[in-house]
């Protein structure tokens, strides 16, 4: 039943994990047409499943069985919760009458994943099983995006019940809102007539909604500058002049500068994130801010706003399109450009002798791929370093663990990223600390084929917590030098995949130009500078214009 | 400042949790809270007394419209309504001290509902003032037991609180 319901919902592929409470299912699987990944750890999976919805839009499907295969599913569920991402996972559940008994293999995994899930089932009854399973996908990919798990127990695999299955359901208290308030809209038109100094500041909501193009006419169209979050990357390209990039922590200085200065923020699917704002007294002092967002409890959470807006971005933006009345921006426009002059990204290029920065090997790894190219990464010094460095073009093509900051979500993401668009170019920019938490996973992408690099930035150490040591902490590296690090070329090797290594900047131009060529699974172990430092960068809690500039900035 | 919110759910397992998890993972505070049926079959009405500042009841009644299981919330203390409450006092009652009681209690529009040889149990209702004060006046009697329902509100006038 769960797998002809699977197949009404149009899904194509299942990640998952086999044990004793979902026998039953994984056995419908066995002579079922559903392509199933087997990885290595669940967490893998619902990364993977996470990878995959973020690259379709369409739900990611998890499998696992009970006790620990459900709790092995916890940080991924966490982490799709934090970046809205849509899921439904399935989980085994001891049988009904065991429950509550601690049997073999017993978890409450609907307690546990309470807060960390946007709704929870725990199915009594096979009955129930059409319209849970129904609910669970509309409630994970409408509103505001996020993980639906569905936990069912042994027996109720078993149990005969008529399947009569409406992919269209109604849930009495859920009902978010799409079109923005009329009234509201007007507004947000009129400021935008009369800014002088407005920016557009958007997030994942711009991706998750599919409101590329509209944002792209909107800042073309009133000739607006852009910022996006973390999480927004790739929303607008990368590469145009009206792109500021990101703001905040690591964020570029004219994009602190810009929202700092800017007598008008229009927020778009952002929740104003302490990581962006910094301190929240001075974020923003000079602006009226219009938000819009599918969620109303993200507005007016961390940040005071002028004009509300609830609904889908896209719409949102689209009717905003139609009454558009541009402003006169240009000496705005002037005045970021100066900052761009006066304050390029810190691009380590500078070297110290041979040592291979860390940035210049991001730079080639974006110089290299094509528009189409899909980056995961992982969490740490990399991960910012490709967010300033690596051009992102496209929406849906740049997939990092933002809310939670969840090390070890590149690699299976990228897994997930490859099956959702085979004919992508997939690269995962990881650290040597990242990809050795689900390394296992090299055998689940040799095995399936699946044509992915892996660029390791390997700095032998946790390099942002040794960053932190750095500066807060008197350079006192408590437990962050990682050795006992492997060969990661060996490594790659012993599960059968390529293993290739490069030290200084020519080799590293070769090496990405070999894997470009090759088929499978290839891992770059990138030996880079061990205490490069992330910059610019803004003290925790403080003003997002009170910037740590260092590095060089040749 | 104190708010009661009217919450309608939807009858499910582990709505209470859902609702009380809430408030403890984002910090928020209930004073109290009264859970019971509704005129509509499958759907309960939470009445929840929440203390903080406007911005964060905002808060709450937005978090709490994103359960799934919530149908409706409405903070009554914005509107006309009448807010009640159910008390019993345990209180030490000499056979001198009786009739003292006996008369605070009539004054409160009160109930005697038990008498032992050294205890009465006292019921009363009201808002909560009314709680306070015959609490304070009973109390040099000696208090020995105080439970309470928690508010319950609806709002005044042929206005009503409900789903949709
Ligand atoms: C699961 C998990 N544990 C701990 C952390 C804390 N943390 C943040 S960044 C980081 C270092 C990451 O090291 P590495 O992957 O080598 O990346 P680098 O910063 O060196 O580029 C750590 C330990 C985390 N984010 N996630
Ligand atoms: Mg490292």
């Amino acid at each position: 039943m769960i797998i002809s319901a699977m197949q009404k919902e149009g899904v194509e592929i299942i990640f998952g994990y086999p044990g004793g409470a979902v026998l039953p299912l994984y056995d419908s699987l066995y002579d079922s047409e559903l392509k199933h990944l087997l990885v290595r750890h669940e967490q893998a999976a619902v990364h993977a499943a996470d990878g995959y919805a973020r690259v379709t839009g369409k739900p990611g499907v998890v499998f696992a069985t009970s006790g620990p295969g459900a709790t092995n599913l916890v940080t991924g569920i966490a982490n799709a919760y934090m970046d809205s991402v849509p899921l439904v996972l399935v989980t085994g559940q001891v049988p009904s009458g065991f429950i509550g008994t601690d049997a073999f293999q017993e978890a409450d995994i609907t307690g546990i994943t309470l807060p960390v899930t946007k709704h929870n089932y725990l199915v009594k009854n096979a009955k129930q099983l059409p319209e849970i399973l129904s609910e669970a996908f509309y409630l994970a990919s409408t509103g505001r995006r996020g993980p639906v798990l569905l936990d069912v127990p042994k027996d109720v695999f078993d149990q005969e019940a008529p399947f009569e299955y409406n992919v269209e359901c109604e849930i009495p208290g859920y009902n978010p809102t799409y079109d923005g308030h009329v009234g509201q809209i007007s507004r947000a038109v009129k400021a935008i007539r009369d800014a002088k100094r407005p920016v557009i500041f958007g997030g994942g909501g711009l991706i998750r909604s599919g409101a590329s193009t509209a944002l792209q006419d909107l800042a073309d169209k009133a000739q607006i500058p852009i910022i996006l979050s973390l999480m927004g990357l790739g929303a607008y390209p990368g590469d145009r002049e009206l792109f500021l990039g990101m703001p905040g922590m690591h964020g570029s200085i004219t994009a602190n500068y810009a929202l700092s200065e800017a007598d008008l923020i229009i927020a778009t699917g952002v929740r104003f994130d302490d990581r962006v704002t910094g301190k929240l007294d001075s974020f923003a002092r000079n602006a009226k801010i219009v938000h819009i967002d599918i969620d109303p409890a993200e507005i007016g959470k961390n940040v005071k706003i002028d004009v509300p807006i609830v609904g889908d971005v896209k719409i949102v933006l689209e009717a905003i399109l139609k009454k558009l009345q541009p402003g006169d921006t240009a000496g705005w426009l002037k005045q970021i450009d100066n900052w761009q002059k006066q304050n390029p990204m810190p691009g380590g290029l500078k070297k110290t002798g041979s040592a291979l920065k860390p940035q210049f090997v991001i730079k080639e790894l974006s110089r290299l791929s094509d528009d189409h190219t899909i980056v995961a990464t992982d969490v740490g010094q990399h991960q910012m370093w490709t967010a300033q460095h690596f051009i992102v073009r496209r929406p849906q093509a740049f997939l990092t663990s933002g809310g939670l900051g969840t090390m070890g979500y590149g690699f299976p993401a990228s897994i997930g990223a490859k099956l959702a668009a085979p004919e992508k170019r997939v690269i995962c920019i990881t650290g040597d600390g990242s990809f050795q938490m689900n390394s296992q996973e090299l055998a689940t992408a040799v095995y399936n084929r699946l044509d992915i690099i892996i660029a390791i930035i390997n700095n032998s150490y946790l390099g942002m917590v040794r960053q932190w040591q750095d500066i807060f902490y008197d350079k006192r590296y408590s437990h962050t030098l990682l050795e006992g690090n492997p060969d990661f070329v060996k490594l790659a090797e012993a599960y059968g995949a390529t293993g290739m290594r490069a030290k200084d900047e020519h080799e590293a131009t070769a090496v990405i130009e070999q894997a470009m060529q090759q088929k499978g699974p290839v891992v770059i172990d990138f030996v880079v500078e061990p205490e490069e430092n992330v910059y610019p960068m803004v003290a925790p809690n403080r003003a997002i214009n009170d910037i740590i500039i260092g590095g060089d900035r040749s | 400042m104190k708010h009661v919110l009217a919450v309608l759910v939807e009858d499910k397992p582990g709505v209470l949790t859902r609702v009380a998890g809430l408030f403890s993972r984002r910090g928020f505070n209930i004073d109290n809270i009264a859970v019971g049926e509704t005129v509509s079959p499958g759907i309960s009405r939470m009445t929840i007394t929440v203390e903080g500042s406007e911005t964060i009841v905002e808060q709450v009644v937005k978090q709490l419209h994103k359960l799934v299981n919530v149908i409706k919330v409405s903070n009554l203390s914005e509107e006309p309504s009448v807010m009640r409450e159910l008390m019993l006092i345990k209180v030490s009652a000499e056979v001198g001290s009786r009739s003292d009681i006996q008369q605070i209690v009539e004054t409160f529009r009160g109930k005697v509902v038990d008498v032992s040889p050294d205890t009465m149990i006292i019921e009363v209702t009201g808002n909560e003032e009314k709680m306070e004060a015959i609490k304070m006046l009973l109390q040099h009697f000696g208090l020995k037991e105080i439970v309470r329902t928690g508010k319950v509100a609806l709002l005044r006038g042929s206005k009503i609180t409900r789903e949709g």
